[in-house]
This record gives C-alpha cells, sequence and structure tokens, in this order.
C-alpha cells in the first residue's frame, strides 16, 4: 500500500491519558483469483475505557474487517497485515495463534451480526456459555454453570436456570442476541466489539439490545466498538465516531462534531440520506449516488472522488486524516477542501446533505 | 506473519465468510460480462492435473474406438478367435500359445499377442480394446439413461410437487432402497435367462444393452434426487413466477428457465456416473450377470484372469490397469469440473 | 418423539410392501418367458417345472401370484433349485460371515474416512490434501474385486502374511477369524474410505464457513476443541445418513463382490454362487432382504440423527 502523505497525527482520544486500546497503522489486504483487495489501509483509533466507539461506514467499506482482524478473526494464507493494535500491553496484529486465542474471548470479546447463525445449533445454551468461561478459567463447571444463569439474568432473560438447557432453535433472535451478548461477557472483557450487533433484528428489539449495551458499559466500565451502518444507531449511544469509506477512515470525531459539524462530503451524504420525522412529506431520500468503490486494485487519490460532487485536481492525491479545526483536536477527516468550503457546500436545502449533480449551486 | 493452522486451512471459505458481501459483489463485477460456463472453464483450463486425467480418459476412449484397427492391422486376429493350437515366434523360436499345461503365453511386445494371451489362445490386447469398446459402450449408454430418466423425473416431480412428486418421489426410494450391485445382479440374471420384452422395447439376453439398460435405472435416484430439490427451491424463485405471471406454459418454463439452473448440476453428475457405471458394468459381468461370454469386458476379462492369477498375472493386471487408470481419468477430470463449477468448494490459494 | 417413531414406521411398512412387490415383478412379472422354467432352472424336468408352477402359482392371476410368492418367502419354505436347500436357512448361516466382515470394514471405512476427511479439509488447497485426494480418487476408481484378487495374490499366496480367504467363526478361533477378515475388511472399505473421506472435506469446508464457527473461535477455544466440537460434530450429520444406507446396503448383499473375490461364505457369496448357477430363488430372496435391510436401518439413522441434530427433534 501508499503511505500517506502526511502520518496521521494521533488522534486524542476522550481518555487520552490512558486508553484501552490503541491501533495505529492497521491495514490488511486478501490476494484473491482476481487481484489484491486492500480491505483496510492505515487505520489508527484509539478507544478509551468505558467508551463507545462506533466504526460507521457502508458494506464493504472496511469497517468489520477492522473489527474482526482485532479479533484475529480474518487470518488466513491469503491475507496479509500490517500496523499494530495494543490492548492493555497485549499486540493483537502480531500475536501468535496461542497468544491471540487466550486474549480472544478473556479480554476481547465480540457480538455478531447474525445471532440466528452464531450458535452452534447442536449444543445447549447453557453449554456454550460454559465452554467460553472454562477455556480462559480453572473453575470447577457447576460455578461456570452458576455464573451463566447470573450472564443471562443480567442480560434479560427470564427463567434464566431452565433456559440453560435450551437448544438455539428454541429462542427467538433478540433471546439469542442476548445470549450472545451473555456470553460475550461471561469472561469480564475489557473491550467489547459488537459488529452490527442489532441488523438482523426487529426495531424493537434493537433498541431492548442498544440499551442492553450502554448499561453494560456503565457497569462494566469495558470499552465497546460497535460496528454499524446505521447512523441512527450511533447517534443513540456512541460517544464517538469513526466513518469508514474504501477501507480508510474518512472522519473521526465526537458524537456532536460528527453529527453538527460534519467535514467530510461523505459524512454529508450519510447524514442527509438519514430519514427525519420533521422532514418534508413526498420528497425522495437523498441517497449518496454511485456505487461503492471496488477495493480490487485501487487507484490512488481520496477513494471517494469518483462519487464526490466537490471532487477537483488535487483529490488525484489521497488526503491525510489530520484535525483542520483548532478548537477540536479530536476531529480530523480526509479531505482537501478548506473548512469555509465545507461549511458552505454541505448545506443542501437548508439542512446538511451532499449536492446531488441535478442541483449543483456555482 | 503468523497464521492460526485452521484459519490458514480454511482460506478459501473463510475469506468468503469474513468478508463484507459487497465486496464480493465488487470481485463479481470485476469478472462481468463472462458467462458462469466460461469462467469455470478458465478456472480448469488451469487445473492442470484434471486436464491431464481428461486426456487420459479421452485416450482411452481413442484407443478403444481404433480396437478394429489394432485387430486387422497389427494383432491380425478378432477378439472370440481361438488360437490354443497355435504358436507364435517369440525371440526368433516357436512358443506355443497356450501351453501344453494351459498357462498362456505372456506379452511378448510384438504385433502379435503384444500383451499375451488368454486360456483360450485369445490376443489379450485385441479383446482389451474391443472390451473396453463394450465397457465404455455400456457405460456411455447407461449414463445417457441416467441423465435423460432423472433430469425427467427429477425437474417433474420439483416442479409439479403434489401427487407427480409423491408418486416419482416413492419410485425413487424404491430404487434406491436396492443395494446397486444386487439390483444390477437381479435384473441381470433375469433377463439374461429370457431376455426381456416391454412391448415396444425388446432386448435379448446377450445384448450389450441389457447391462447398459439396468445401470441406467439403478443410478437414476442417485442424480434425480439432489435433481428434485434443487428443482423445488428453483421454483420459489422470482423469475419461476415471472415466467409464470406471463403465461408461458409450463412445458417452456421447464425447458428455459428451469434446465439451465440445473445444467451446472447435470454437468457434475456426467463424469461421475459415468466412472459408476464403468465400475458397475465390470462388477456385473465379473459376477457373470452383465456382458455375456464369448463377448469381450473389462469386467469379464478380469473375472477369467483372476482364476489364472498364479500362472498368468498379465490376465489380471492388463485390463485391472487399463479399467482404473480409465475410471481415475474421468474421476480426477470430474472432480476439477466440480472445483470449476463450484469455486466454493476450492480453495486456491495464490501468493 | 413418538408421534415420529410411529409416523415413520407406517412409511418403512408402505415402502417394505412396496420393495416386495417391485421384487416380485423383477422376477416374474417384467422378464420374457415362463417364470416357472426360469424358477426351475434349465435342467429340469417337465414334472420339476409344473411342480414350481403349481407351488408359485403361476397359473394364477397376478396378485395371487404375488399372494404366494410372499406367503411362501415370508413362512420360509423357499427351496434352491439346484441343492434343494431351504433358502432361508442358508441365509441364516452366511449371515455371521457378512456381519463380521461389513461390522469390521464399517469400523475401518468411518475411522480413516473422517481422520482423511477432516486433514483434507483444514489443509485444503496444500499438498496434504492434493496427496489425501489423490489417494481417494484412486480408491474410488479400483473395483473391490480387482484389489482383493491383488491383494490375495501378493499378501496371501506369495508373501504368505495373512490366509488365502475363507472364514473362520469368531467363536471357533478368534484370532484366526481376525486374521482371516484382515484383508477382507481392507478391501472392503477402499471404496468407503474414498467417498467418506471426499464428502467430509466438502462438508467441513462448508462448516468452516458457518457463522457459529467463527464464534466459537472468538470464545478463545482451542483450534482443536473448534475443529472437534464444533466442526467436526456438525459436518457429521450428512456423513450419519450416508454411514446407515451404505452399512444397510453392505449387509443386505452389497458385498457380495469383496465375499466372493475372498471366499467368505457369507449372504453375497451365497447370492454370486447363485447367480452362476442361475438359481433364481435365493437371488430373489436375497435382494428382497437387502432391500428390507436398507429401508429398515435408514429408518434407525433417521432415529439417530434425530439424536444427534436437536434442531429435528419433534
Amino acid at each position: 500500500m501508499t503511505p500517506d502523505p502526511a502520518p496521521a497525527a494521533a488522534p486524542a482520544a476522550a481518555d487520552a491519558t490512558d486508553p484501552l486500546l490503541v491501533v495505529d497503522g492497521l491495514s490488511v489486504s486478501f490476494a484473491t483469483e482476481e487481484g489484491i483487495v486492500q480491505a483496510v489501509g492505515d487505520v489508527s483509533f484509539t478507544v478509551g475505557r468505558g467508551e463507545i466507539v462506533a466504526i460507521v461506514g457502508e458494506s464493504g467499506s472496511g469497517k468489520s474487517v477492522t473489527a474482526m482482524t482485532l479479533m484475529g478473526l480474518t487470518r488466513s494464507p491469503n491475507a496479509r497485515f500490517g500496523g499494530t493494535a495494543q490492548l492493555g500491553g497485549h499486540e493483537l496484529v502480531g500475536a501468535s495463534a496461542d497468544e491471540l486465542r487466550r486474549v480472544r474471548g478473556a479480554e476481547i470479546a465480540m457480538v455478531f451480526q447474525d445471532p440466528m447463525t452464531s450458535l452452534d445449533p447442536v449444543y445447549r445454551i447453557g453449554d456454550q456459555i460454559v465452554e467460553q468461561i472454562l477455556a480462559h478459567e480453572k473453575i470447577p463447571k457447576a460455578a461456570a454453570l452458576d455464573r451463566a444463569v447470573a450472564l443471562m439474568e443480567r442480560v434479560g432473560i427470564p427463567h434464566a436456570r431452565e433456559r440453560l438447557r435450551s437448544y438455539p432453535h428454541e429462542f427467538s433472535g433478540g433471546m439469542r442476541q442476548r445470549v450472545m451478548i451473555a456470553m460475550a461477557l461471561s469472561c469480564s472483557p475489557q473491550l467489547l466489539i459488537a459488529d452490527e450487533p442489532t441488523t438482523a433484528l426487529d426495531v424493537t428489539v434493537q433498541a431492548q439490545i442498544l440499551e442492553q449495551l450502554r448499561t453494560l458499559r456503565d457497569e462494566t466500565g469495558a470499552g465497546v466498538i460497535l460496528v454499524t451502518h446505521d447512523l441512527g444507531v450511533v447517534a443513540d449511544i456512541a460517544d464517538r465516531i469513526l466513518v469508514m469509506y474504501g477501507g480508510r477512515i474518512v472522519e473521526q470525531g465526537t458524537l456532536d462534531e460528527l453529527f453538527y459539524d460534519p467535514q467530510h462530503p461523505y459524512t454529508w451524504g450519510l447524514l442527509g440520506s438519514i430519514p427525519r420525522l420533521d422532514g418534508p412529506l413526498g420528497v425522495r431520500l437523498p441517497a449518496i449516488p454511485g456505487t461503492p468503490p471496488s477495493l480490487l486494485n485501487t487507484p490512488a487519490g481520496c477513494h471517494f472522488r469518483p462519487r464526490c460532487p466537490e471532487a477537483f485536481d488535487r483529490c488525484g492525491e489521497m488526503p491525510p486524516l489530520v484535525a483542520r479545526s483548532p478548537g477540536s483536536p479530536g476531529h480530523c477527516d480526509r479531505c482537501w477542501l478548506e473548512p469555509a468550503t465545507k461549511r458552505a457546500q454541505r448545506e443542501t436545502d437548508g439542512r446538511i446533505g451532499l449536492r446531488t449533480e441535478g442541483t449543483v449551486i456555482a | 506473519m503468523s497464521a492460526n493452522p485452521a484459519a490458514r486451512g480454511a482460506a478459501g471459505t473463510e475469506f468468503t465468510a469474513g468478508i463484507p458481501s459487497a465486496l464480493q459483489a465488487d470481485a463479481d463485477a470485476g469478472t462481468a460480462g463472462i458467462g458462469p460456463y466460461r469462467l469455470a472453464w478458465l478456472r480448469l483450463k488451469r487445473n492442470r492435473v484434471a486436464l491431464v486425467f481428461g486426456a487420459i480418459f479421452v485416450l482411452m476412449v481413442v484407443l478403444c474406438l481404433l480396437a478394429p484397427v489394432y485387430a486387422h492391422h497389427i494383432a491380425h486376429t478378432g477378439p472370440t478367435e481361438n488360437h490354443i493350437t497355435d504358436q507364435v515366434k517369440v525371440g526368433g523360436k516357436l512358443t506355443d500359445v497356450v501351453s501344453t499345461d494351459g498357462i498362456p503365453i505372456g506379452p511378448t511386445w510384438h504385433g502379435r499377442f503384444f500383451l499375451g494371451a488368454d486360456a483360450n489362445g485369445r490376443d489379450v490386447a485385441v479383446r482389451l480394446l474391443y472390451g473396453g469398446r463394450n465397457s465404455l459402450e455400456v457405460a456411455g449408454v447407461a449414463t445417457l439413461i441416467t441423465m435423460i430418466l432423472a433430469t425427467l423425473m427429477g425437474a417433474a416431480a420439483g416442479y409439479f410437487r403434489g401427487f407427480t412428486d409423491a408418486v416419482l418421489a416413492r419410485v425413487l426410494d424404491l430404487i434406491w432402497a436396492y443395494p446397486a450391485v444386487l439390483l444390477g445382479v437381479a435384473l441381470g440374471v433375469t433377463i439374461a435367462v429370457g431376455g426381456l420384452n416391454l412391448g415396444l422395447f425388446q432386448l435379448h439376453g446377450n445384448s450389450l444393452m441389457v447391462p447398459a439398460v439396468i445401470i441406467g435405472v439403478v443410478y437414476v435416484p442417485y442424480v434425480a434426487k439432489p435433481l428434485r430439490g434443487q428443482t423445488l427451491s428453483l421454483r420459489e424463485k422470482e423469475f419461476i413466477d415471472a415466467a409464470r405471471a406471463q403465461g408461458l406454459s409450463h412445458a417452456r418454463i421447464l425447458v428455459s428457465e428451469v434446465l439451465p439452473n440445473l445444467l451446472s448440476t447435470i454437468i457434475v453428475f456426467v463424469p461421475l456416473i459415468v466412472a459408476n457405471a464403468i465400475l458397475l458394468e465390470a462388477a456385473l459381468s465379473y459376477l457373470g450377470a452383465g456382458v455375456q461370454d464369448p463377448n469381450p469386458s473389462w469386467g469379464t476379462m478380469i473375472s477369467d484372469g483372476i482364476r489364472l492369477i498364479p500362472s498368468a498375472i498379465h490376465l489380471t493386471f492388463v485390463p485391472g490397469g487399463m479399467l482404473v487408470l480409465t475410471i481415475l481419468g474421468i474421476n480426477v477430470f470430474g472432480d476439477g469440473v466440480r472445483d470449476a463449477l463450484d469455486p466454493r468448494a476450492t480453495v486456491h490459494l495464490e501468493h | 418423539m413418538g408421534r415420529f417413531v410411529v409416523n415413520r414406521l407406517a412409511s418403512v411398512v408402505a415402502v417394505l410392501f412396496a420393495i416386495s412387490v417391485l421384487t416380485f415383478l423383477i422376477f416374474q412379472a417384467i422378464p420374457n418367458g415362463d417364470p416357472a422354467l426360469r424358477l426351475a432352472g434349465r435342467l429340469a424336468t417337465p414334472q420339476q417345472v409344473q411342480d414350481v408352477r403349481e407351488q408359485w402359482g403361476f397359473d394364477k392371476p397376478i396378485y395371487e401370484q404375488y399372494g404366494k410368492t410372499m406367503k411362501l418367502i415370508l413362512t420360509g419354505k423357499v427351496t434352491s433349485y439346484t441343492q434343494q436347500l431351504n433358502v432361508l436357512d442358508e441365509v441364516r448361516a452366511d449371515a455371521p460371515a457378512t456381519i463380521s466382515l461389513v461390522t469390521g470394514a464399517a469400523v475401518i471405512w468411518l475411522g480413516f474416512g473422517i481422520v482423511f476427511g477432516l486433514l483434507s479439509a483444514i489443509s485444503a488447497g496444500r499438498w496434504l490434501d492434493r496427496f489425501l485426494t489423490v489417494l481417494a480418487l484412486v480408491g474410488v476408481s479400483t473395483p473391490v474385486f480387482l484389489l482383493g484378487a491383488v491383494m490375495l495374490y501378493y499378501l496371501g499366496y506369495k508373501w504368505h502374511l495373512f490366509p488365502l480367504g475363507g472364514y473362520v467363526k469368531l467363536t471357533d478361533d478368534p484370532w484366526g477369524w481376525f486374521t482371516h477378515l484382515i484383508m477382507p475388511w481392507t478391501a472392503l472399505s477402499v471404496l468407503f474410505i474414498g467417498v467418506y473421506s471426499r464428502v467430509l472435506r466438502s462438508t467441513v469446508l462448508d462448516t468452516l464457513g458457518e457463522d457459529y464457527v467463527r464464534a466459537a473461535r472468538a470464545k478463545g477455544l482451542t483450534e482443536r476443541r473448534v475443529l472437534v466440537k464444533h466442526v467436526l460434530r456438525n459436518s457429521m450429520i450428512p456423513i450419519i445418513s450416508l454411514f446407515g444406507l451404505d452399512f444397510a446396503a453392505a449387509i443386505g448383499g452389497g458385498a457380495i463382490l469383496t465375499e466372493s473375490v475372498f471366499n467368505l461364505h457369507g449372504i453375497g457369496q451365497y447370492a454370486a454362487e447363485s447367480i452362476s448357477r442361475l438359481d433364481v430363488p435365493p437371488i430373489l430372496v436375497i435382494t428382497m432382504l437387502g432391500a428390507f435391510a436398507v429401508v429398515i436401518l435408514s429408518a434407525v439413522v433417521d432415529v439417530v440423527y434425530a439424536l444427534l441434530d436437536p434442531r429435528i427433534r419433534l
């Protein structure tokens, strides 16, 4: 991969004194039959204790690959990794298989997107939770079972002791996701990665699961990485947001910074495409024109350029991820436009959004 | 770079599972404009081993087709001509084709009795090629019967469902319940004794078509069942609904919408059935319920050879080796075809 | 669960009936010519043919013929024409050899099939996988009777490592039983090892892509535990149904080739001898019993299947 012209400034985290997770220059590429796929490039960020960091992006933006790489789940012979990820003294990217095994499930735990397929169909729920506990701690099975009951009660599963003996297919989707969360919490991890935890669930259940995640963060003080394509989910609970596009972070900042002062045109587009209850009726929801980039042999320059109405000649060069406003050092973006231009161009029809070609204002 | 061993092993599947779907869509878009069969062909072309074994199979078929040429111009004898009392020149001196204590001559590596003779003084090389012709003919016809019957039954059962499906599925279950060799033997013996007469359709007991029909029928369920399942799920797809909404007839939908989607499964089954048909033909002939004497086939030749194994091992090894090589050829090639058509099953690791 | 068993039982009975009709048709109705002539054999006198005709009811309408045939079989009164021996008695006497052969071979083919299939899948694309693939394909391409004959010649006749075929009763001489069966076990299992390792390889590769396997890795389980407890356990489900069918078919006469090559006097060998004498009654009975065995054992497999896969529990 090509290094950026200017190194990314170390972003200041909410808890800059002692971040829990420090990811620096992470890159992931896969060799496929068609060529090299650069799934993630030069991704750096931190997660503090008790902080919820959301990674937002479309399918193929590299957000899930980033999250799974931290767990070592993207390892395969055709994968290449670069950069580092430090979690409280453990190096994750370069860890040996055995080191990694001891960390995953104990220090970092993951909640997956689809609870319907993430539990092994042939084992009882209780056994699956106990299996994780016993993989990391030398305690009697009865004690592990007791803990499983406590965990299930904690995530709001009624009749936990009886339901230990149930099989996954006897649970609803929301209940299975609660089981997954209970399992993730079973060894009191410092970092919880939730990969689109609500995407496969009903809207009402989504809210419950998000509430659950926030409560757990408050109770345990664990850091949370929330991977999602849904800015609505993020607005609810995230402290800080990373917006990813084409395998790169294009903008990062606090919730307020991103929602009220978005810098990157892609972020404008994302914000503009959120449906609003107070918006005008009978108007089409704006969408970002074009399709996400192919990560196969990507050309140099800003990945969003082909879809960006603001693109100009400088965009042929990859912009660095830097803070551009002196007042908010943690708010970085990857766009060559001047901040003043950005402020002017992001207003469409009285709200933030991406201009569409049809409504270009000179 | 370190990687845990199983993740490495599972590379292909894990890769597809680990990458967001849009990325795969991109990868597909990268090869857009190339049809699935062309893509499969491109993949197959890269699989050298499969191509080499495919070529071996083709070579065997060609050799067997040239049997009459060999018999006329090189061996100067036919597949059923006995030479028990003849003598042949080996290394300048005359030798009995079959010695006085009944042991046939081994390979001479010359035109006559190139691979030796059998107990009746028949030229093994000539019989080998003619036998291969018979074996391959039986297997070819059997495969044709299997594929046609299985496609008709599988597609009809899956498409019409209901009563048609119930009846056809039961019929398939019935055939499926018989051990293949035993059903083949049972049919083979009864037909060999009296021939078959189903009005329009008549067979003589010693016709090559007897084992062909038997083998063809025995393998129908193995192909029809998966095709039925695939048709059942195809029927739920929108494009079938769309075709029906356009008012197309059932026959038209089956031919133009369902069949093309079954084609890759059918293609995958052809080499598998050919290989198994050759094997079953050999087994039936070995047991005396297949190709009938004096017609040669690889199965009957092995069967004859095994009786003389201590004194004339070439009678077993020559047809046996030919048989194994041919079946191995089609099997390895078929494996490559399947991998090419269903790349999810293969894991190609290029660094 | 009870309902499930009852339903399955009902369908077993229906299929058994259908099999008896089909087998009857294969032997009595479809072929050309006088079935009495065929059943009586080639050297029968006119009187014998007449006796057979009356015994099996060939002068009666077809449903009565079926009734008579089934009655003869079920009451165990079918006799072979060449030796005039009771067929069911013969089958009963031959059963231990067949069961010994198939059970031992099944243990071998299941064990090696699983090990090779799993190894092949986790080394997919590398030399071990290629080697095992070639081995499996050679296995499925070699006729058992050829393999058996070559083994007999080299391991038995030339090098005197194993006895030259035949069957020794387990109760008479356990060691002799074992040594006589080693070669037949091996020969019979080679084909199945090839098939099972290929099937397991592809199901394991499919299973490795499942979300729950990724989730199991995320739990921090050892790779061995992920493979055995999650991947293999789920991949075994299709193997079990395959195994039930193959095991039943082999017991029900499918081991005919192995038995005849190694001169193991089992059910298959009995069938093979009857074929060479064109002695139809034993073939009829064995074919029908073989199909019965497949149907009954595959019903048993369905129950095992339900035990293995909790989703099927009704």
